[in-house]
């Protein structure tokens, strides 16, 4: 008879299994008790954490209310940035497919495959916990962190309407294109931690890259915050109500041009396509990411989509009339993120039209023509304040005639993208759906 | 104090430049056989100075599956299947060329029927092979989305063939004699359908990569192989045509009746940069992807009634002698090598792989190219390793 080696059995111990125990034995009672009674629990939460505020606030520290109402509202950031990277992820996936004539994900949650990112965000938490041996272990471990807290820091002083931000700072835009710049180092920290040449080539071409490109994005931003005179993210949003023709992007031609700019600039800065280098899978496998897996690589994944929305969002504001209505009704919180989740979406649709750019390209691009343009346009939009206020009566006309053009220059390329938005809805079966129609040649 | 120093030591004085005490070398970066862009199983040792590349050298037999020694142990039927798996994206071609290979040696006839049905399908072949070529050379560049159009039609000729002889990939339908089966019902009507549709769709993929700024920018320019280096180091096919060379094999030396089409053969004409770069050897795919459809819809028109099969025994016995045969593949020129000893399995068979030759230039393009350009190169020279390695 062979010999057949037993393994022995293997006995699981420890607090998760006793965690996982529990959950299979009180978890099915537990959740349909909490459902039937949801909106019971939740008033009574309400209720009993306002009396606790109170109540701390009576007996113990009358300061301690405001740390408390700190902490709930960071918590809540934290859950609104979070969701912003899930549906983000979704996002890209879904629009990646209905531009290369695919579905995306169709099954995960039923419809549309909206729990997409949550199975997989629960795949990579249940991930091995990989670092390579020869990675240098404290460093491997802290960059994702730096590259992933600085990019919700940014979120705390960037409004979404008066009133809607963590803390009103006077020097907020500042702040947050600061916050922007930290990720580059958590980038360079994971390529080095990682010692594989791969990695190194990725985090170098990151540092290189963003370092030249957070210049133009400065200096664009700049152009607006002459226009307006200050760097408070309120006041500049502020600045801008009363319909669509009072938005700095329409108030004279250099901010035009840069938001333009700015726009390229921070798809550099946010590692986007074309300018994905650090990435760039058919080049350096994935770049600084290549040795990492689980949790931490959901880190960076979930830094470039807050990123994106954070770079996105400070266009809005600075540009684009922030939380208030482009036809002139009630500014709302909703128009702020409605313009902002726009502006993702272009990012994504040229993210999958456009090849990637070679990295001399990128720097040449970015010292050659960038840079000394939005010099240009910084200089235009000083010298344009210069004359644009009532002691040159004569120069009004023309920048009101400028205003104009601009205003509908903008309204036509809107109606443009509509325009083709519809047409390619409408003729759908024609320009993708023959595959699906007619399937078999034999059938 | 730092003065003195730097009098003691005149290097530092230079800015920019290395003091001779300090060792610096190259990096040398180990690029595959694990790597996204080298389009198999290729390893390329790089040294690199930062990202310029210095040298290329290319190492390969990690898909070397024997089929050369296979061959002389199998019967000359049993050893269509082993073709497919060469150039396993153009499969049809491979079968084709060794099917002649041996009518030749053996003197068998063809009926004309099989003679058009080979040709439409080694065009359809073509064809999918220039899409999967064209598709992963965007994915190369960066641009996912010419992939996923390019599969979209890649999948309707997958379907044709499927319908025709049941297979997607490994096709064996053309085989000693003829092609293995006549068409089934409706067959040419979907081909025909299927020739309407992707016609325009080439327009499709020249707007959306071919014409693309930044694709221009990465292609032109970039791995210039004048038509002298092409011809001295035996590149064939879209490569060697990249370079200027009007050479296709199917108007030099013509087999299955190419001389009946009319088509014109593509050629590189250097309009994006210099005559040979990479962005010639990619649009002479597109472009041959366009005489190939022109092939198809005169060979479906002169498609005659008969029989698909001469009268060939199971066994094939070939006198001794031997035989070398070239065919025009999407590749290149893809050759049989045949020595028969009278046997019912060839004595040798040598195959030139058409991959294999066209690689053999990438360590004289390779230098002083920057890393990403290395991926342009591997990418417009379109290797299949399984035919590198056969």
């Amino acid at each position: 008879m062979m010999y057949i080696p037993q393994r022995p059995p293997v006995e699981y111990k420890g607090l998760s299994l006793k965690i996982v125990r529990l959950a299979t034995r009180w978890g099915p009672t537990g959740i349909s008790l909490a459902l039937r009674f949801a909106w019971g629990i939740f008033f009574a939460a309400v209720v009993a954490l306002v009396l606790f505020v109170w109540l701390v606030g009576r007996f113990i520290n009358p300061l301690l209310p405001w740390f408390i109402r700190d902490f709930v509202v960071v918590v809540g950031l934290l859950g609104f940035v979070c969701i912003v990277a899930i549906i983000g992820i979704w996002g890209e996936r879904k629009v990646s497919g209905r531009i290369q004539s695919r579905l995306g994900p169709m099954r995960t949650g039923h419809w549309h495959g909206w729990a997409q990112s949550l199975a997989d965000g629960l795949k990579f938490v249940q991930k091995e916990d990989l670092i390579p041996r020869d990675a240098d272990q404290p460093l491997f471990r802290l960059a994702p962190y730096v590259a992933l807290v600085p990019a919700f820091c940014a979120y705390l002083a960037l409004p979404f309407g008066v009133g809607w931000v963590f803390r009103d700072a006077d020097v907020s835009l500042l702040f947050v294109l600061a916050m922007l710049a930290i990720e580059v180092l958590g980038v360079i920290m994971a390529g080095w931690a990682s010692n594989s040449k791969w990695s190194l080539y990725g985090a170098m071409r990151e540092g290189c890259q963003l370092v030249s490109y957070e210049i133009p994005m400065g200096l664009s931003l700049l152009a607006a915050v002459v226009a307006t005179g200050s760097v408070n993210l309120i006041t500049l949003g502020e600045a801008q109500s009363g319909g669509w023709f009072a938005w700095l992007i329409f108030q004279n031609p250099f901010l035009f041009l840069a938001f333009f700019t700015y726009y390229v600039a921070s798809l550099a800065s946010c590692k986007r396509s074309p300018f994905d280098l650090p990435e760039g899978e058919s080049e350096l496998v994935a770049g600084f990411h290549t040795e990492y897996s689980g949790f931490r690589f959901v880190m960076f994944f979930f830094a470039e989509y807050v990123a994106m929305f954070a770079v996105s969002a400070l266009a809005t504001i600075i540009f684009l009339g922030g939380w208030h209505s482009p036809i002139g009704g009630p500014s709302s919180p909703l128009w702020f993120v409605l313009k902002s989740t726009f502006l993702v979406w272009v990012q994504m649709w040229i993210r999958w039209t456009l090849p990637r750019i070679r990295i001399d390209q990128v720097m040449h691009a970015c010292v050659k023509y960038l840079l000394p343009f939005t010099l240009l346009l910084f200089l235009g939009s000083s010298l344009w304040q210069l004359y644009d206020n009532p002691a040159h009566p004569a120069f009004k006309g023309f920048a009101n005639l400028l205003r104009g053009v601009l205003g509908v220059l903008g309204l036509v390329l809107l109606g443009l993208y509509f325009f083709g938005a519809g047409y390619g809805y409408y003729n759908r079966n024609r320009l993708v759906g023959q595959m699906a129609r007619r399937h078999l040649p034999g059938a | 104090m730092k003065e003195i120093e730097l009098q003691s030591q005149p290097d530092l004085l230079h800015d920019g430049e290395v003091p001779s005490d300090v060792r610096t070398e190259e990096l040398v970066l180990n690029m595959g056989p694990q790597h996204p862009s080298t389009h198999g199983v290729l390893r390329v040792i790089l040294q690199t100075d930062g990202e310029l590349v210095l040298k290329a050298t290319p190492y390969i037999g990690y898909l070397h599956r024997s089929a050369e020694k296979i061959a002389e142990k199998v019967t000359y039927r049993q050893f269509t299947p082993y073709t497919d798996r060469l150039d396993y994206l153009a499969a049809m071609n491979n079968n084709l060329g060794f099917a002649l290979a041996v009518e030749k040696l053996g003197g068998i006839e063809v009926p004309p029927r099989a003679d058009y049905l080979r040709v439409i399908f080694a065009e359809l072949n073509r064809i999918a092979s220039h899409l999967m070529a064209t598709g992963s050379y965007g994915l190369d560049m960066g641009a996912f989305t010419p992939l996923i159009y390019c599969f979209r039609e890649r999948e309707w000729i997958m379907d044709l063939f499927e319908a025709a002889c049941g297979a997607r990939l490994t096709y064996s339908y053309i085989t000693i004699g003829g092609v293995r089966e006549d068409l089934p019902e409706g067959w040419i009507q979907k081909c025909r359908e299927f020739l309407d549709y992707f016609e325009p769709k080439i327009a499709e993929y020249n707007n959306l990569l071919s014409y693309n700024h930044i694709f221009i920018n990465r292609t032109g320019n970039v791995g210039i192989c004048p038509a002298e280096l092409a011809v001295a180091y035996g590149l064939t096919g879209p490569c060697l045509r990249g370079s200027g060379l009007a050479w296709d094999l199917r108007k030099a030396t013509p087999y299955c009746r190419y001389n009946e089409f009319e088509f014109d053969i593509s050629v590189g004409r250097g309009q994006n940069g210099t005559l040979g770069d990479c962005w010639d050897r990619y649009f002479v795919r597109i472009l041959e992807m366009v005489q190939s459809v022109r092939i198809v819809r005169q060979a479906l028109d002169k498609l005659t009634d008969g029989p698909v099969q001469a009268k060939v025994p199971r066994i094939v016995k070939l006198p001794a002698g031997e035989v070398y045969y070239e065919v025009e593949n999407p590749r290149g020129q893809l050759g049989f090598h045949l020595v028969s000893d009278g046997g019912t399995s060839p004595y040798r068979l040598k195959i030139r792989g058409p991959s294999f030759c066209n690689l053999s230039v990438l360590p004289v393009l390779a230098p002083n190219c920057l890393l990403a350009d290395i991926s342009a190169l591997l990418g417009s020279i379109d290797i299949v390793m399984g035919e590198v390695d056969r």
